[in-house]
């Protein structure tokens, strides 16, 4: 919980990841291209006093993971999103047990969203069934620019892709967290196009479709589709570091994502270890839309404090504290807000 | 031979590769050039990297006295697959084999179309508060933009043509403007962020 001018705010982490990408787990060059692109990141978005040494950087372990976001960082409850990355780490780059051990020690503070991929096929699902029971999933993360033997990517529109989440859908897994990448098949097409998720989430209507990133580096088309589909969320990783770096284009990223999907369907998170917490968390509740930037209206706290936790809560259904609750506003669910800021 | 360079653009932030310091070296030996690319990730998109390799390639080949070009694109996890296709004059199809289907005309043209919604919508802008529904390309200053990336799509360029279009050249939709700018703003995001990536990236290197 974070506490600031008489305000408590709820905090949920809706995407965060406890890597290995030390050497010794780097199965190829791309496994080093891959935490030296994050590095680059980290490097680039973070407040100096947050930067991380590269050795940190590499591999931080449950212990740390748990004092950066629960003491330092004022998170209530986090939510493992693993990218599995299995062409380019021995042990893959998200650490399944270890997470998964943490998460077992401290279920009031941890959910575990494990991943699946729809080119395993059959033995996959089999595979889904049994990580289904194990873990208890409620959602999965997806990245579709996986690589994976010839196939370096898939659309969430393939039919493999389609059965996946049906029997996602049976086992219980109600969200879907998207994560698009530079990679897809065949080449021709723009592999950061989120299209695929307008046609999953206008026909899996009973789940919730989380694009990661708000679709950036598709902002544009992210919101052209998310103000149509009910289901479809926008997560604000890798976004909401700009709030130090580029304040004013952050302001713009939160303007476009109120207009076009209104305040319920928007979550925090920080990305960690790409990024912590605690200072993102204290610059949101700080941040406001920069005067003369008149084309959207300032933040309000009932906006921040669903962004930074009760939008995710309502999602996973966590325990939220009945005085940190705030009461249902009757929001419209599609079309853009505020019609007169079209002008 | 920079000259030529500056005509290669990133097609998904419609600048120059000059300009975004994606050239990371020109060597000029007689009639042999050696062009060398880099960009501000590993894992920026293998498409768009061919994209500009070859156009890169292309533009040099095109300078008059030129016979041996060799461009490579540096620090790329595609870089030996798109070096070597260009080493061997290969096109898209054969350099990246059974991932590629047809061709990437139609990425090209889908990025056109968003370079040209930013241009559409930076004019548009500049002459608020007029009622834009009354704009037409005659109050457009000349040299601007628009003109160029409505020339690249075909479309017309008569001062009578409407200014807002969807983004065919259509007529524009209840919220078309408003969506414009939601592109205008992810590009220049885009633009601002890769540049930023650039430089921390290669922040000791000097360019030759």
């Amino acid at each position: 919980m974070y506490r600031k001018d008489g305000e408590d705010y709820f905090i949920v982490d809706a995407h965060i990841a406890l890597w290995d990408a030390r050497p010794g787990n780097q199965r190829n060059i791309h496994g080093k291209q891959f935490i030296d692109c994050f590095y680059d990141y980290h490097r680039n978005l973070s407040p100096e006093s947050e930067l991380w040494p590269y050795e940190d950087y590499l591999y931080y372990g449950s212990d740390r993971l748990m004092r950066d976001l629960f003491d330092d960082g004022y998170v209530d409850h986090a939510i493992f999103q693993p990218a599995l990355l299995g062409e380019f780490y021995r042990t893959g780059f998200g650490q399944t047990d270890e997470a998964w051990e943490l998460t077992r020690k401290h279920p009031d503070k941890l959910t575990y969203n494990h991943c699946f991929d729809p080119r395993n096929g059959e033995a996959g699902l089999d595979q889904l069934r049994a990580d289904a029971e194990r873990f208890g999933l409620t959602g999965v993360k997806l990245y579709t620019a996986e690589w994976h033997g010839q196939s370096r990517g898939y659309k969430l529109t393939d039919p493999w892709a389609y059965k996946y989440l049906e029997v996602a859908r049976e086992l219980g897994i109600r969200n879907i967290h998207v994560h698009k990448g530079p990679t897809i098949r065949p080449l021709d097409r723009d592999a950061f196009d989120v299209a695929d998720v307008d046609h999953v989430a206008s026909d899996f209507t009973d789940l919730t479709f989380v694009v990661e990133h708000c679709g950036l580096p598709r902002l544009e088309d992210f919101c052209w589709i998310a103000t149509q589909e009910p289901n479809v969320y926008a997560g604000l990783a890798v976004a909401m570091p700009f709030i130090h770096t580029r304040p004013r284009y952050f302001a713009q990223i939160m303007g476009e994502l109120l207009y076009w999907l209104g305040e319920d369907r928007i979550m925090f998170s920080s990305d960690y270890a790409l990024w912590t917490p605690k200072w993102l968390v204290e610059r949101f509740v700080d941040f406001q839309i920069p005067a003369g930037m008149t084309e959207y209206a300032p933040l309000t706290t009932v906006q921040k404090k669903k962004v930074l936790g009760l939008n995710a809560a309502r999602l996973y259904d966590l325990d939220v504290p009945e005085r940190l609750r705030l009461p249902d506003a009757g929001e419209p669910l599609t079309g853009p807000r505020e019609p007169a800021a079209a002008s | 031979m920079w000259a030529a360079l500056a005509t290669v653009v990133d097609p998904e932030l419609d600048r120059p590769l000059t300009e975004l310091g994606f050239v990371r070296s020109v060597a000029i030996d007689g009639a042999a050039v050696e062009v060398h690319l880099r960009l501000p990730t590993s894992f920026c998109a293998p498409n768009f990297a061919w994209l500009m390799a070859s156009d890169a390639y292309d533009a040099v080949a095109d300078v008059p006295g030129v016979r041996h070009v060799v461009v490579e694109l540096d620090d790329h996890h595609d870089s030996e697959l798109i070096n070597r296709g260009l080493a061997a004059g290969k096109g898209y199809r054969e350099t990246f084999g059974h991932e590629a289907l047809e061709s990437l005309d139609e990425l090209r043209e889908t990025f056109r179309r968003k370079a040209y919604v930013v241009a559409m919508e930076r004019a548009i802008t500049r002459l608020l508060p007029r009622n834009v529904a009354e704009l037409t390309l005659a109050d457009v200053p000349d040299g601007d933009p628009v003109f160029r990336h409505r020339a690249a799509l075909g479309l017309s360029l008569d001062g009578s043509e409407p200014l807002l279009t969807d983004q065919y050249g259509g007529p524009p939709g209840p919220l078309e403007l408003r969506r414009a700018r939601s592109v205008r703003i992810s590009v220049e995001g885009n633009a601002h962020f890769c540049r930023g990536l650039l430089a921390t990236r290669y922040e000791n290197e000097v360019l030759t």
